[in-house]
């Protein structure tokens, strides 16, 4: 039992992670019906940006860990929110009216582009974030001994999901965007500069993939400039998952992923991880072709 | 009746023959890399560029092949070529049972699916199902293609090879392209409903599509597994499919001219690029995002269909008279 609570909360915490970069991937898609392949070398780049404000400014010795990790944070969601914007600006933008496949064929140019980016400007060995910057400390949930970082990591994974759920469901910008996502020549019609929603969207996403960037480095300890595509990939699992396009189902399908992932691998294999996700997705989807709150969409003849 | 673009075609053709005697083994190597990707994004043109099928998992089908034919040739001594046929039906009945339950997926849940196929099967290559695959070392030893007691194994014996193999399947699939099977396929990737309503029975269609282009991807298998001598996993990875995809798209979906142009830059691109050392894959991703922006519907998109009319009406006044 105690094995089984600790497995389910780091499955809790790793799907926290997967929801964060699912929301830029289902944000993106519902405004845009575009696949952002080059989703999780931001997820990349707010990881390695993280890195290197930290060493470089010292920022949680002169105000203390939580202030410096805190300002740090927002710092990386600004830098990576920029990148996006541009991303959209330069790779997407110009591909707006052309067939959906060119510009998923410009995202993949835009994730090799990136990749190799990372690549050429931090080095192609993994990087190592400093140890202690959080104090390793573990706390009793229900008799059960956990991490502080573990639990540190799913409430503020929750707490920017109610954010954004609070953002897009209760907010004048946020209206905009669902509207945009449901008929963009109607949100015109309304007086919707779709464009600025378009590039809100692309920063917004970006933004919450670069926060779950920087808790990967500190969960996990080292980074690397390969791994936005593994992170990026069960990520889009967990959007389709939950039905691309869909906010909630990002956030549900995501944890889903990372408990049934780390179940997976206590349980039944570790060798098969990554295939008993994939597997799981090919069977839900047998069974609910649109996800899990995706809603059916009828032919209209 | 002869047309003069079939003798341009040919003469083309004749020309290309002739690259071995000039080039030297490594750049012959490269354009039997070219070759090898062009039969297989051919093969997967098909799929995703006639019947607009989201499928970036085609990389597993060329798995199963290569596979197979390894295995054959290692453990039961067949003669690597023999083992081809077989490799594409196994290639093709593993398409048909994984596509059979998806087949009626929409556009992007499509895709993912056919990604976590992809890599299913490459770890279950890495965790070496049934003591057969080798596991991450993969399998080495594999015979060298023999073709009339012949063998295979100098570049430009390998350039006339998957050439001469490249250019039936450019004339099979050309054929197929125009029959009444390649109109119904791209009848349903323009609208699949209406397909539908003129009685297309539109799943039946595309798993026909689906296996076609599995069958084929797992002959070039056979041809992969010679011309390496050794597989393994990572041969089959999700970024081979990503590259295939890209060279359909790029090229121009449904159109052979523009996958075999697709080819040459996908794969002989970064080989130009080498000037550039460690930034080739860069300026690559670049280049990628600046030909898509320019050529949107891809460098050589299909040409509309023709159709002669006036033949039609001569052939009517004919009966009626």
């Amino acid at each position: 039992m105690e094995e089984f609570f600790q497995q389910l909360t780091n499955g809790l915490a790793v799907g926290g992670i997967y929801a964060l970069i699912a929301l830029g991937y289902t944000m993106v898609y519902g405004v845009l019906k575009l696949i952002n392949f080059a989703h999780g070398d931001l997820f990349t780049i707010g990881a390695f940006l993280g890195l290197t404000l930290l060493t470089s400014l010292g920022l949680t010795d002169s105000i203390g860990p939580v202030a410096g990790l805190l300002v740090l944070a927002v710092m990386v969601v600004i830098l990576v929110g920029v990148v996006g914007f541009l991303l959209e600006r330069i790779a997407y933008r110009p591909l707006r009216s052309s067939p959906r496949l060119s510009a998923v064929v410009s995202a993949l140019g835009a994730s090799i582009f990136f990749q190799n980016a990372i690549m050429l400007i931090w080095g192609a060995r993994p990087l190592v974030y400093p140890h202690g910057l959080l104090p390793n400390v573990t706390v009793n949930v229900f008799g059960a001994e956990l991490p502080l970082i573990r639990i540190l990591m799913f409430v503020i994974s929750v707490l920017l999901m109610c954010g954004l759920y609070y953002l897009t469901h209760k907010t004048r910008i946020g209206t905009a965007i669902r509207a945009a996502a449901i008929d963009q020549g109607a949100a015109k019609l309304m007086g919707i500069d779709v464009n600025r929603v378009i590039s809100l969207v692309f920063m917004i996403g970006p933004a919450l993939g670069g926060a779950a960037g920087v808790m990967v480095g500190l969960y996990y300890g080292q980074i690397n400039f390969t791994m936005g595509w593994l992170y990026g990939l069960k990520a889009f699992t967990a959007a389709i998952l939950g039905g691309i396009g869909n906010i909630p189902g990002a956030m549900l399908g995501g944890l889903l992923l990372g408990v049934v992932e780390s179940l997976g691998a206590a349980y039944i294999s570790i060798a098969w991880k990554d295939a008993i996700s994939f597997l799981v997705l090919i069977l839900i989807l047998i069974v609910r072709p649109t996800g899990l709150l995706g809603e059916r969409v009828a032919d209209k003849v | 009746m002869i047309k003069k673009q079939d003798i341009l075609c040919l003469a083309g053709a004749a020309v290309f023959a002739c690259a071995p005697l000039v080039l030297d083994a490594y750049w012959t190597d490269v354009l039997n890399n070219i070759g090898l990707y062009a039969i297989l994004a051919l093969s997967l043109n098909i799929i995703l560029g006639q019947c607009g099928l989201f499928q970036m998992g085609h990389a597993a089908f060329f798995a199963v092949g290569a596979y197979t034919s390894a295995i054959l040739n290692t453990m039961f001594d067949i003669p690597l070529l023999w083992t081809m046929p077989l490799a594409g039906i196994l290639a093709g009945l593993f398409g048909l049972i994984v596509a059979r339950p998806i087949i009626h997926l929409r556009g992007d849940y499509l895709l993912i699916v056919t990604i976590g196929i992809v890599e299913i099967i490459r770890i279950a290559l890495i965790n070496d199902v049934g003591g057969l695959t080798g596991g991450a070392n993969g399998i080495f030893g594999i015979d060298r293609p023999m073709l009339f007691g012949l063998k295979i194994k100098r570049p430009y014996q390998f350039f006339y090879l998957i050439w001469g193999f490249c250019a039936v399947t450019i004339f099979l699939f050309h054929r197929l392209e125009n029959s009444r099977f390649g109109r119904a396929l791209n009848y349903i990737k323009d609208d699949d409903v209406a397909a539908e309503g003129s009685g297309i029975d539109i799943s039946r269609y595309k798993l026909i599509a689906f296996v076609i282009g599995a069958f084929w991807a797992g002959m070039v298998g056979t041809i992969f597994a010679g011309k390496m001598k050794i597989i393994s996993p990572e041969s089959f990875s999700f970024w081979e499919s990503v590259l295939l995809f890209t060279i359909v798209i790029l090229g121009g979906m449904g159109s052979i001219r523009g996958v075999l142009l697709g080819a040459f830059l996908i794969i002989g691109l970064p080989e130009l690029f080498r000037d550039f050392a460690s930034a080739r894959m860069l300026v690559f991703g670049a280049a990628m995002i600046a030909m898509m922006i320019f050529r949107t519907q891809g460098l050589l998109p299909p040409l509309p269909r023709k159709y002669d009319v006036s033949r039609f009406f001569s052939k009517a006044e004919g009966e009626q008279s």
